[in-house]
């Protein structure tokens, strides 16, 4: 158990998570995140994403890959992309 | 992860450590009993004692499991239960329980033992989660390794404002050590969702209110009572008035727990007094989903909807306790709810008979809500013990003191209509003619409680009574 592991205090009728933040309108000055989940050549096909979002007007296209695509990210990971994303693409790729 | 007791073997079982110089005193004498079949557990270094290829209990389970608080103990195991122990080292003892003479010739005649790893004050709250807590329901959430968990806990709508200390599962276990309740038992139903609430999700948040286990029982027992129909904690929630659930002590476990009763009694500064009522309102916020602004409407509030508890002051009062004028016996420990604003000063430096302050306490008091209406809130009436004392002096007890207030505090009902005193707030026409009480019966709380110094009492008004409102509720604790 980690420290970092807490009870929750509540009813649990709602989900753990956060509720989701409105969708943004336009990609103007935004910073993106690509979530690469890892399978293979799914790096190639975020590559032009990211061309396609720089090109939109994406302030920043920042990269991320979970360790394996078959477990949930991280909570690190999920935590750093919060921190440093406006908004984030899980990009799934076959 | 196992709860479950591991076996032990039948015959004679010895738990050790090295870092025990009794232990590494008897070494030699283990090994002598080695021969006969002793098996030895050690916590620490299983290549002690020598030669003796000692069972591995580093993880501590089997300490933990049969209750091993001193090392050596010696265990007698009889068909996989314990027949009898003994610890620390005395030869007569040992000799005695093993059947051996002349154990140990050159070892002292006695040592005491010492501390078991499993009871040490920094492995205690780990053990217990791991071997008590799985238990435990509530779901985990995790907080990432770079995430400040105090600001995680705010993010989650958690905290009344002011920090909770995070609900680790050791920390849960160690406040639930504060109750013999199952941490599956239902407590009662929380308003305003009408959540069926656990011993655990109690424990939960006194944990982030900042309780310490032997107030947990005080918490439970006040959440018991904030939730009965006759308290209506919904309504008193939902309510736009100023009015939230305060908490009075009574019994010795104001004592045990270290309230103040004393100077600043109803303040800040002491962690019984501020956390429990504290944790009564993470409950219905938390368990319930009571947050201002949704459920709760307060057009204004109240600082005590932080959380308001405070202990009478028994000791010297001229007063049967609060708890016992409605009906608990003395000495018996009880929780009484009022719904309650917050506290208004009353100032007589100048009485020194009881009917003189009596009348300055009707006056003020007549001014709860509006001095123009009656009957419908209820008040408590706090008095200090400089007060107490000129009550005292004239002999005035409980019953005296309530049967004057009630004779000062019947109104003439002309001076209360509406219109009367050119004010618009009052009662109906109808009214007028007759004689009535400020308080209904029984609507008027008394208790006694402050430092020593000051010729100040307090009025706390309540909320609307009755079937609409919210009655006082008083309950023993379990």
């Amino acid at each position: 158990m980690s420290a970092n592991t807490v009870l929750d205090p509540t009813s649990e009728r709602s989900v753990a998570e956060r509720a989701l933040l409105e969708r943004p309108t336009s990609l103007d000055g935004k910073v993106v995140g690509l979530l690469d989940i890892s399978k293979p050549r799914g790096n190639v096909f975020l590559d032009r994403v990211e061309e396609g979002l720089r090109s939109r007007g994406a302030a920043d296209v920042l990269r991320f890959a979970k360790p394996t695509y078959t477990k949930p990210a991280p909570v690190d990971l999920r935590h750093e992309i919060a921190t440093k994303c406006d908004l984030i693409i899980e990009a799934l790729a076959d | 992860m196992s709860t479950e007791r591991p076996p032990l073997p039948d015959g004679l079982v010895a738990i050790v450590k090295r870092d025990c110089p009794t232990c590494v005193l008897v070494e030699p004498v283990l090994q002598a009993l080695g021969g006969g079949g002793l098996h030895v557990y050690s916590q620490d270094d299983p290549t002690f004692p020598a030669d003796l290829h000692a069972s591995d209990d580093t993880d501590l389970t089997v300490s933990y499991h049969w209750d091993i608080e001193t090392v050596p103990t010696l265990l007698r195991i009889v068909d996989g239960e314990e027949a009898e122990r003994i610890v620390g080292w005395s030869r007569e003892e040992w000799e005695t329980f093993t059947g051996v003479e002349h154990l140990g010739p050159d070892l002292p005649d006695w040592r005491p033992g010492c501390g078991s790893l499993s009871v040490d004050p920094t492995r205690a709250d780990e053990l217990r989660a791991r071997f008590s807590a799985s238990g435990l329901r509530s779901r985990r959430i995790d907080f990432a390794d770079l995430e400040d968990e105090f600001e995680a806990m705010y993010d989650r709508g958690w905290s009344d404002g002011l920090p909770v200390i995070p609900p680790t599962e050791a920390r849960v276990a160690r406040m639930l050590e504060g109750t013999d309740r199952a941490a599956d038992d239902v407590v009662t139903i929380v308003p305003p969702d009408l959540v069926e609430c656990t011993v655990e999700k109690v424990a939960v948040n006194a944990v982030m209110a900042g309780c310490l286990p032997e107030y947990l029982p005080v918490v439970l027992t006040a959440l018991e009572a904030a939730c009965t129909s006759e308290f209506n904690m919904h309504g008193l929630l939902a309510t736009t008035f100023f009015s939230g659930p305060i908490v009075v002590v009574n019994g010795p476990i104001r004592k045990r727990i270290g309230m103040n009763d004393g100077v600043n009694a109803l303040g800040q500064g002491n962690r019984a007094n501020a956390t429990i009522g504290r944790a009564l309102q993470l409950v219905v916020r938390n368990v319930g989903g009571g947050k201002p602004g949704g459920v709760d409407r307060a057009t204004m509030g109240s600082p005590g909807k932080l959380g308001w508890c405070f202990p009478e002051q028994e000791e010297g009062s001229p007063l049967t306790p609060l708890s016992v004028s409605r009906g608990v016996d003395a000495g018996v420990d009880a929780v009484t709810l009022f719904a309650g604003q917050g506290p208004q000063a009353i100032i007589d430096q100048k009485s020194r008979t009881a009917e003189s302050l009596a009348r300055t306490f009707a006056a003020c008091l007549r001014s709860v809500a509006h001095p123009k209406l009656c009957i419908k809130i209820d008040a408590m009436l706090v008095i200090s013990p400089e007060h107490g004392r000129v009550l005292a002096d004239d002999g005035w007890d409980r019953a005296r003191l309530e049967g004057r207030l009630a004779e000062l505090l019947t109104l003439d009902s002309d001076e209360l209509i509406a219109g009367a005193d050119g004010i618009t707030e009052g009662l109906p026409e109808g009214f007028a003619g007759m004689e009535l009480p400020k308080f209904r019966d029984g609507g008027l709380l008394i208790c006694h409680a402050g430092g020593g110094a000051g010729l100040f009492s307090a009025i706390i008004g309540g909320w609307v009574n009755g079937e609409e409102g919210s009655d006082p509720v008083t309950r023993e604790i379990a």
